[in-house]
């Protein structure tokens, strides 16, 4: 039985540049990388060196708290490089790829006749573990616990994000296959959250074993921490995992191979892509791959503005630079002009036909079908909190978001628990940020907070 | 763009190491004010709203030039009136420009100079919440109010008021108002009575017949037959051309504002709505048990929001995001009890006429209570659904 949950609240942010449903092309990355500090809460022990060989599938590193947890490597070939950082902090491992796909090989069953143990081990050895998520916090899942149950997304409505019906059209059966195991790590099941406008025509509503509900409104609608909230909510000392359709894609292959697969499609996107689109490549891709994507001159500016490659969406993204990789858990680029010049009179004209206001402050609510091209300009200075209310207008969540913030900024744990910070990660305030006339940090605010807890019940 | 140029040939004096490094905040605040800043995103959304602090607080300064501009008019018109003059439209304009012309020197040069002073010392960028206090300060003061004491009331708002808290967004009460407050309780004899609230009467020579008191004076006294007897009209109270303080009488461009401010969402309709629904529930309340004895209690209720500060208080002073209440149920609460204290100050208080600005300062200070209490009802209803779920 499905069941309706209607939001209303949110913003789908009117950017241009969103992908068209064809795959151009394959992109084989001479250089990929793997990098610890996309897992939050993961303490990282390496396990190989420089000029080690690796299939698709050996150990890279592990966690130090949990060596069971291992994450892998996507290609074949050998480790060019170890990258570190202050205090000799595990940055990247770049693996120099070989362009012969040798995977290791798993002893694999169907996931019916597994049991929960076999699959876990299987999981945890594969390096596929890391693609589930813990909520509270969204930190790596803990082997020894069992989830209340475990949640998909099935939309993305983050901003020009990769299209999950497109992505998963061709791998339905890796899908089910990767579900079926999924639901033999819990007792209470797997949730997947569908959006209003095409639950009965996408392919994923002929998913079995899963408890499909449906959503309505506009983003972070797709955002698996307010699917959770509205179906579930999370309470103090519950767990709740989460993995992203996408990767779930992954565990389902290596369940029918035998072998981990870990191409996937990745959506290349934003103002600065010459022509929006797909590409296949492998997780951990390089920017320099799908550096002829971007174009070299941006409307209305001078030639030659440096673009910034943006690893995930325009809320969430991480800046990983021309020379950067892909994020583990990200299955898009964004390609953004960096707003590093000034306007003059901005604030005060009366008119700024290219810039997009939420607030009816400008005068964008006039055109609400157009697209902008977006850039990285700040837009303003930051200031102390000024308006109330506001947040909430895109936040479809029973919390008090700026209770909450606040109460992270005194450091007040006891306050925190009250205004929900076991049921949010930074993604579900993304959009507050974006709004804020004050550019609070909101999403690193949220981190800061997360960080607290962690420390605070460990 | 050649202030481009200059402005960037100027700007390593003014930056830190500089020879005049010590006024970067002033210096950034200048160079921001001319253009929105080169800075890009770093942590978090990678793209931002254009929409910022500058452009909300410009939104509140563009709500409040039809109450100015009315405000400029009624002082000359005023004036004329009492001096029994031949002025024509133009010339009661310029008076009353020449008039408040002071008013905004003081109100601007004090309040910006001890923000830019206070930024400086605490190595922050100047805010722009004093764009909107500024803006307002003079619209709620007696036009013949003394520059001195402007310029202390408006120094111990901003000191006291605001920086004290840390600037923009902690205050507690309303800057504004809080300069209201100081000067009505410091210089009484210059804030209340019948002669400072028209250009020029307290220097004497005003036509036979004219008093000046306005019209909650007769309204106190003698209720609806008072406002008549002093030939005073609802419409005159609506369209405002009344003795009263610079901005605050006319009800039809307040509300020009009030439109602006819901708007853009700048302020909360909540507020304001309740507020009306305050005011008018008690004047109702005192309508029925009112007795002949009491002709003030008789008023029809609906008096209350046309006469004295009420329209331009809840527009513009109740609804200052910072110090109003914060969630969206506490809105309610407190502009409900904005409205009624209002009322109650009012009909009860002989000795205080007007009761908008001690009703907001007095409810500035329980918002947080307020929405205390709403957010633990809020939690504690959640916990029960979510038991029973």
């Amino acid at each position: 039985m499905t069941d309706y949950i209607r939001l209303k609240k949110g913003l789908d942010l009117p950017i241009s540049g969103s992908p068209d449903p064809v795959i151009k092309k394959d992109v084989i990355s001479d250089v990929i990388a793997i990098k610890p500090t996309d897992f939050k809460g993961l303490i990282p022990r390496l396990l190989v060196k420089e000029g080690d060989a690796v299939l698709v599938g050996s150990p890279l590193f592990c966690s130090k708290v949990d060596p069971r947890i291992q994450f892998t490597s996507p290609i074949s070939g050998t480790i060019k490089e170890v990258v570190r950082g202050e205090k000799r902090k595990l940055l990247e491992i770049r693996i120099a790829n070989d362009n012969r796909q040798e995977a290791r090989s798993f002893k694999v069953e169907a996931p019916e006749k597994m049991n929960r143990n076999a699959i876990q081990d299987l999981l945890l050895e594969s390096g596929l573990w890391a693609c589930i998520k813990q909520r509270p916090y969204g930190i790596l899942a803990n082997p020894d616990s069992e989830p209340k149950a475990i949640f998909i997304s099935g939309f993305n409505s983050a901003p020009l994000a990769a299209n999950l019906d497109f992505v998963a059209k061709d791998e339905l059966q890796a899908l089910q296959t990767g579900i079926n195991a999924l639901n033999k790590l819990t007792s209470g099941g797997v949730h997947l959250g569908l959006h209003q406008s095409n639950h009965a025509s996408t392919p994923l509503h002929k998913l079995n074993n899963v408890k499909i509900h449906v959503f309505s409104g506009p983003h972070p609608s797709g955002n698996v921490g307010v699917q959770i909230h509205h179906v579930a909510p999370i309470q103090k000392g519950e767990l709740v995992w989460t993995v992203q359709l996408h990767q779930v894609i992954f565990i389902g292959r290596l369940l029918m191979n035998g072998y981990c697969d870990f191409s996937q499609l990745v959506a290349i996107t934003g103002p600065r892509a010459a022509a929006p689109a797909y590409v296949r490549a492998t997780v951990g891709m390089s920017m320099q791959a799908i550096a002829d994507q971007a174009t070299t001159t941006a409307e209305g500016l001078q030639e030659g503005c440096p673009v910034r490659f943006v690893s995930g969406n325009v809320l969430t993204g991480t800046n990983v630079g021309e020379n950067g990789y892909l994020g583990f858990f990200d299955n898009q680029v964004t390609l953004l002009t960096e707003g590093s010049y000034y306007e003059m009179f901005g604030w005060a004209k009366p008119f700024r036909c290219k810039k997009f206001s939420f607030s009816r402050a400008y005068f964008s609510w006039l055109a609400p079908k157009k697209q902008y091209a977006m850039d990285t300009n700040l837009n303003g200075g930051e200031r102390a909190f000024v308006l109330s209310g506001y947040y909430e207008k895109v936040l479809p969540m029973h919390i008090f978001p700026v209770y909450l913030l606040k109460a992270i900024l005194a450091g007040n744990i006891d306050k925190m628990e009250m205004f929900g910070i076991y049921e949010v990660i930074e993604e579900d305030l993304a959009l507050c940020e974006y709004i804020c006339p004050s550019k609070i940090e909101v999403q690193d605010i949220i981190s800061k907070g997360i960080d607290m807890m962690i420390k605070e019940m460990a | 763009m050649g202030l481009r140029q200059l402005t960037d040939k100027i700007k390593p004096t003014f930056s830190k190491g500089g020879k005049l490094g010590f006024l970067h905040s002033t210096f950034d605040a200048f160079e921001s004010f001319l253009f929105v800043p080169n800075t890009v995103t770093g942590k978090g959304s990678h793209v931002r709203d254009c929409n910022d602090l500058k452009r909300v607080m410009i939104m509140v300064v563009i709500a409040l030039i039809p109450a100015f501009l009315f405000g400029i008019y009624n002082i000359g018109y005023q004036h004329n009136v009492a001096f029994g003059g031949q002025m024509g439209f133009g010339a009661m304009i310029w008076y009353g420009f020449l008039k408040i012309l002071p008013l905004y020197l003081v109100s601007y040069i004090v309040g910006l100079g001890i923000e830019f002073i206070s930024a400086q010392i605490q190595g922050h960028e100047v805010n722009e919440g004093y764009l909107v206090s500024g803006m307002l300060i003079p619209l709620i003061v007696p036009v013949d109010v003394p520059l001195w004491m402007l310029a202390i009331a408006v120094a111990f708002a901003v000191i006291i008021g605001k920086e004290v808290f840390g600037g923009t967004g902690m205050n507690i009460w309303n800057p504004a108002l809080l300069a209201r407050a100081f000067l009505f309780f410091s210089y009484p004899s210059k804030m209340s009575g019948d002669f400072v609230w028209v250009a020029g009467l307290s220097n004497g020579g005003a036509v036979d017949g004219f008093s000046g008191a306005t019209p909650m004076v007769y309204a106190q006294a003698n209720g609806l037959e008072g406002l008549n007897q002093a030939g005073t009209s609802l419409c005159d109270l609506v369209c405002g051309l009344i003795p009263g303080a610079v901005g605050e009488t006319s009800v039809i461009a307040i509300l020009i504002g009030a439109i602006i401010l819901i708007w853009t969402g700048v302020a909360s309709w909540k507020i304001m709505f309740s507020s009306v629904i305050g005011a008018l529930a008690v004047g109702f309340l005192c309508n029925a048990l009112a007795t002949d004895a009491t002709p003030y209690l008789q008023m029809p209720a609906y008096y209350h929001l046309v006469l004295g500060g009420f329209a331009f208080g809840t527009v513009f002073m109740a609804t200052d995001p910072v110090t109003s209440a914060q969630t969206e149920t506490g809105k309610w609460i407190y502009g409900f009890l904005i409205g009624a204290l209002t009322v109650i100050v009012r009909l009860f208080n002989p000795g205080y006429m007007e009761g908008m600005m001690l009703a907001i300062l007095l409810m500035n200070t329980f918002a947080p209570l307020i929405d205390h209490y709403v957010i633990a009802s809020s939690l504690k209803r959640r916990a029960k659904k979510v038991k029973i779920a």
